[in-house]
């Protein structure tokens, strides 16, 4: 749950009094223009950039008052950062969960899981900084779900991964919202959203414009169209008359 | 074609300078710099033009060639070369080769290294200016040697592209070049000292180089100016050869470069080897101490550090050479701690935006203090250990072990409670994670100067103690004092070390979400 977030860059209102409810169990997908603020909400909402006003409470943790219990409920990927990635991606693994305070064994065992969950086996003992863009999605996101999390937070997750590895993400997350976990994705891909989703929000210029089921947001059209309606901008493609081929 | 390319290079340069104001206010001071040691040059080659010919043959042919070899080595070693004109960036352009080849031959002489070279190989115009003959030459050749200058260091950039786009080449090789420039001061030493021994050195030198490809063009004005003509045109046709060759060379490797995109085979390995994760308790501060261990022993920027350690007794067995007093290679010992101690003070900045991983999982301050001062510790206390009692025992004054013992004990143990806390609070732009640890970023300099001298300074007050206590014992000679510096500087050390552990966790909870943020300016 979100309550009038905001964020000022320098003269630049990033996130400008931002309300989400996100209820529990739900699989809520987050889209929006390039520079919309999705990143930065997702930020302030993770505990990882500290907001100019607003709160954000998960399961009744405020995030900003109680970071430490806040931060157990929660499984982060975020978009844009790096990792530490002089590390072989098993060792990236154990090194969240050790960082959580896990025990060695449970460790172990999950980190196993996960790169076979993620089909990263074979690539375990390479250093992450050679792994593949998506490869690195990958190892990043088996790294937010090691302390079996209530919460995932994850910004664009679909990113350069290949298709049957996004299959396989989808597989993971949907029986993870079906066994009572919930999920926040960002995407630009309406497509993904709409037939992922049970809820989404349309976020454009650190504003939400529409928000709740993913049926009630998109009415009779597609999501896509609904998105273009809200979001605007749509420039025709009769300019380009030279770039016909006949 | 040419001049787009030109214009690129140019908006490029223009846009950089843009970004941020205070980059711009160091390039500034930096361009003045250069422009007025440029001025010095320019100045001190014109007044060698009432020198003897012979002494200006000298002078011009060993720092031309000097210069030249500088543009071939310089960014094959360095990978934080400008490599705006990257030929792989024009692979989807359809650009004519020769005009490609023109337009990034002239692109490289844009640019400050550019500029400078060729206003300096200028300046010999006017050296020669009392030989009317010599000074046309010198004009054509001052022209010619800066297009080697280039052709050279663009081949040779070219032609270890493939290499350096495997990860591994450019961690060795930016660690390999930190030990000529460490020990740059020695070197200089040495070739001044050559000079000096023999005066016939620097002729014999030059007479070798005017007949390599790096000294032709800039012995060629000498030799019209000593009338002999002859060699003259033999070296200038020799040096014209040069060039051409070096260019049809690299514009076959270009050719062949652009059709070939660089890949890199990376070998797969599965998992089972866990490293330090697997000997360092399974705790927060474990796991921080094994993921830093980790990166001591495979990001260039801290093996750098490690690297430099076995350097510092060889630069101080050279001062001591040069002042005749080997008292101060005692001193390594304390040095090395306090160098070793120091290098942790910017650990978040080097973490860079890795560091949100610490920020969402909730690290406590203390776990991530302790882990990275732990990490540290097992690396520099043995080094400590063999420079504090080695340079006694080779000398014979083992007598004085337990002062240097104290002061050695007392600064590492401060000075890692001191970077800790000092990394908790500042940041500044730092090489980032795989960069050369010798590149300098933009807007780095007087924020990285303060925090650097102002953090040398507490430090120094903080180990006063032992400083005290170790001046005491070397002026009254008294063994009291020695033992109690060892006792200080365990005892004030480990409570210096826990007290900045404790305030550095303290400042680290309360400013993480800010430290990310400051970490995250310099991406």
């Amino acid at each position: 749950m979100i309550r009038g977030l905001a964020k000022r860059f320098g003269d630049k209102i990033a996130v400008n009094g931002v309300d989400l409810d996100v209820p529990a169990g739900s699989f809520y997908g987050l889209v929006g223009p390039n520079g919309a603020g999705k990143t930065t909400t997702l930020s302030m909402a993770t505990g990882l950039l500290r907001p100019d006003h607003g709160q954000v409470w998960v399961h009744g943790v405020d995030v900003w008052k109680r970071p430490l219990e806040a931060k157990k409920l929660m499984g982060i990927l975020p978009d844009g950062v790096r990792l530490f990635d002089r590390l072989t991606g098993e060792q990236l693994v154990t090194y969240a969960g050790l960082l959580r305070g896990m025990d060695r064994d449970t460790v172990a065992e999950r980190v196993t899981d996960l790169l076979r969950a993620l089909d990263l086996t074979n690539d375990a003992g390479t250093l992450v900084v050679d792994y593949s863009a998506g490869m690195t999605k990958k190892i990043a996101l088996a790294s937010a779900l090691i302390h079996a999390p209530s919460l995932l937070v994850l910004d664009e997750p679909f990113e350069s991964v290949d298709p049957v590895s996004a299959a396989n993400i989808r597989d993971i997350l949907s029986s993870y919202v079906s066994s009572g976990g919930s999920v926040i994705v960002s995407s630009h891909v309406m497509d993904l959203v709409q037939r992922m989703c049970d809820h989404v929000a349309v976020i454009a210029a650190g504003a939400v414009l529409a928000a709740g089921t993913v049926d009630e947001v998109r009415g009779e059209s597609s999501l896509e169209d609904r998105f273009v309606e809200l979001v605007g901008g749509r420039s025709t493609a009769e300019g380009l008359t030279w770039l016909r081929t006949s | 074609m040419v001049a787009h390319l030109l214009r690129l290079k140019l908006t490029l340069l223009r846009n950089s300078l843009k970004r941020s104001t205070w980059a711009l206010v160091g390039v500034i001071l930096g361009g003045l710099y250069g422009l007025g040691m440029l001025g010095l040059l320019i100045v001190g080659l014109i007044f060698l033009g009432s020198a003897d010919p012979e002494v200006i043959r000298n002078v011009l042919v060993i720092g031309g060639s000097a210069v030249v070899l500088g543009w071939i080595v310089v960014p094959m070693v360095s990978s934080g070369i400008d490599m705006t004109l990257d030929p792989a960036r024009f692979v989807t352009f359809a650009v004519p080769m020769r005009q490609l080849v023109a337009g990034l031959a002239l692109g490289a002489v844009i640019g400050i290294p550019g500029v400078i070279t060729l206003l300096a190989a200028l300046a010999q115009v006017g050296t020669w200016i009392r030989y009317p003959a010599a000074a046309v030459a010198a004009l054509v050749c001052a022209v010619l040697a800066v297009l080697l200058c280039v052709v050279a260091s663009r081949l040779a950039t070219t032609a270890v592209i493939s290499l350096t786009s495997s990860r591994r080449f450019k961690d060795v090789s930016s660690m390999v070049v930190l030990v000529p420039i460490i020990l740059m001061g020695p070197i200089i030493a040495g070739i001044a000292a050559g000079f000096e021994s023999s005066v016939g050195f620097a002729t014999e030198l030059a007479a070798v180089l005017g007949w390599t490809p790096l000294g032709f063009f800039w012995a060629v004005p000498a030799d019209v100016a000593d009338g002999d003509y002859l060699t003259a045109v033999l070296r200038f046709v020799l040096g014209v050869a040069t060039v051409a060759v070096l260019a049809w060379l690299w514009k076959t490797i270009l050719a062949r470069a652009l059709v070939t995109p660089a890949h890199h085979a990376v070998t797969r390995k599965a998992a089972g080897n866990l490293g330090f994760f697997a000997r360092f308790p399974a705790t927060p501060t474990g796991a921080v101490a094994a993921r830093a261990l980790t990166y001591w022993a495979r990001d260039p920027r801290y093996l750098g550090s490690i690297v430099i350690v076995p350097l510092v007794p060889l630069l101080m067995l050279f001062l001591a050479y040069q002042s005749g007093d080997y008292t101060m290679l005692n001193f390594v010992g304390p040095i090395i701690a306090f160098l070793l101690a120091w290098s942790i003070s910017a650990d978040i900045s080097y973490d860079n935006t890795a560091f949100w991983l610490h920020l969402s999982t909730g690290v406590s301050g203390w776990a991530d203090r302790a882990g990275r001062a732990l990490a540290v510790g097992v690396i520099s206390a043995p080094a400590v250990l063999v420079f504090t009692v080695g340079p006694l025992w080779i000398s014979g004054s083992l007598e004085d072990l337990p002062v240097m013992l104290g002061l050695s004990v007392g600064v590492l143990l401060t000075g890692i409670g001191f970077s800790s806390v000092v990394s908790a609070r500042y940041t500044y732009n730092v090489p980032l994670p795989g960069e050369s640890p010798l590149k300098t970023p933009p807007g780095s300099g007087f924020s990285m100067f303060a925090i650097q001298i102002i953090g040398w300074l507490v430090l120094t007050v903080l180990v006063l103690p032992e400083l005290g206590l170790t001046i005491a014992y070397f002026v009254t000679g008294d063994s009291a004092f020695g033992w109690l510096t060892l006792v200080v500087g365990c005892v004030l050390g480990t409570a210096l070390l826990i007290g900045g552990l404790k305030l550095g966790g303290r400042w680290y909870d309360r400013r993480a979400p800010e430290l990310l943020q400051a970490v995250a300016v310099n991406k």
